[in-house]
């Protein structure tokens, strides 16, 4: 079996930068927060804009849109508030969203060896074919980058 | 998908910091790890300059007994722009003075959170981490973050002794800033 005959079912949330849709994993989204204050203080990772304060916890803002689509994000409506497994620990990532966010199932195609690292698998949604993110690629974290990692690309995608 | 309340469970440990401004921004430091806080005037006579163009943030150093304390420049130390300088902050443990703007004031926090792992540069050396005071969020400087080891070694090969004086002798430098 080839990666393009192999696919899963998995809980996706399609989120929207600009014009384009993406979709990210389900299990590495906490959740959909309204824009709200960026605190900003010197640091030289020139992926995170600032960090927010959510429930109590610092979360840092990496805007992805640049990356995907070429533009930053103008108009950041929410924050999608995602996760990615740091050894035991959780790191906490808000992505800045122009939209609303869906939850949906769908058939998953693993990403094949030309596609780029960011795209994590494919899936198609109201006739629209969908990257589904990996988000190891698009936000920094030096741990993130090891290549004992890269096996990480696929989304933890469980039913 | 809701975000869990952050977990507390033990005790509330407390520690004393000084908020200070540099290029207008706020950072904290324990103030256990501040020996003295002096005017910048108050160093004037003390300071030898230094010139030495690989390390820009450092420009003076001031006699203490046996040893030289290197005065950081914290705007330019944290890639900010240059602003005058009105207080010194000699720490402890380290042979830094530290120039910053002022001081905002001293408080206490209770919470120190480490800086999450998406930031992956400098700032994993300059913060001990983040605190959260009157909702807005708080770098806590490391003391040890301000000068490596080499740029120790390097500063000491600059500055030879008998270029040095006191800090209770003859003027040196302005330490103009």
């Amino acid at each position: 079996m080839t990666w393009m005959e192999q696919s899963d079912t998995c809980s996706c949330v399609l989120l929207r930068l600009g014009e384009r849709r993406f979709a990210l994993a389900a299990d590495q989204v906490a959740e959909l927060a309204a824009a709200t204050r960026i605190f900003r203080f010197a640091q030289n990772t020139p992926e995170i804009d600032g960090v927010i304060l959510r429930r109590g916890r610092v979360v840092p803002v990496c805007d992805i849109s640049e990356k995907l689509t070429g533009k930053k994000l103008g108009k950041r409506r929410f924050y999608l508030i995602a996760t990615r497994r740091h050894g035991k620990a959780l790191d906490w990532i808000a992505l800045p969203v122009s939209g609303d966010c869906e939850l949906i199932r769908a058939d998953l195609t693993p990403a094949g060896p030309s596609d780029s690292p960011h795209v994590a698998a494919w899936l198609s949604h109201d006739g629209e074919v969908i990257e589904v993110l990996n988000l190891n690629a698009l936000a920094p974290g030096a741990d993130f980058a090891q290549p004992e990692h890269s096996s990480a690309r696929s989304p933890e995608a469980h039913p | 998908m809701r975000l869990a309340a952050v977990h507390k469970s033990s005790p509330v440990r407390t520690e004393q910091i000084i908020l200070f401004r540099a290029s207008n921004q706020l950072f904290a430091i324990s103030s256990a790890s501040v020996q003295e806080v002096r005017s910048v005037d108050s160093l004037a006579g003390a300071a030898v300059e230094i010139s030495e163009p690989s390390l820009d943030k450092v420009r003076h150093a001031i006699r203490r007994g046996e040893r030289n304390l290197y005065v950081v420049n914290a705007p330019l130390h944290f890639g900010l722009q240059a602003t005058p300088a009105a207080l010194v902050f000699l720490l402890r443990k380290v042979r830094v003075a530290l120039l910053v703007d002022g001081i905002e004031k001293m408080t206490t926090m209770t919470r120190l959170q480490a800086l999450p792992g998406t930031f992956c540069h400098e700032e994993r050396t300059w913060y001990r981490g983040l605190t959260v005071l009157d909702q807005n969020v708080i770098p806590v400087v490391n003391p040890a973050g301000f000068l490596t080891a080499e740029e120790l070694s390097m500063l000491d090969a600059v500055t030879a002794p008998p270029s040095m004086p006191e800090s209770t002798g003859a003027a040196g430098a302005e330490l103009s800033l």
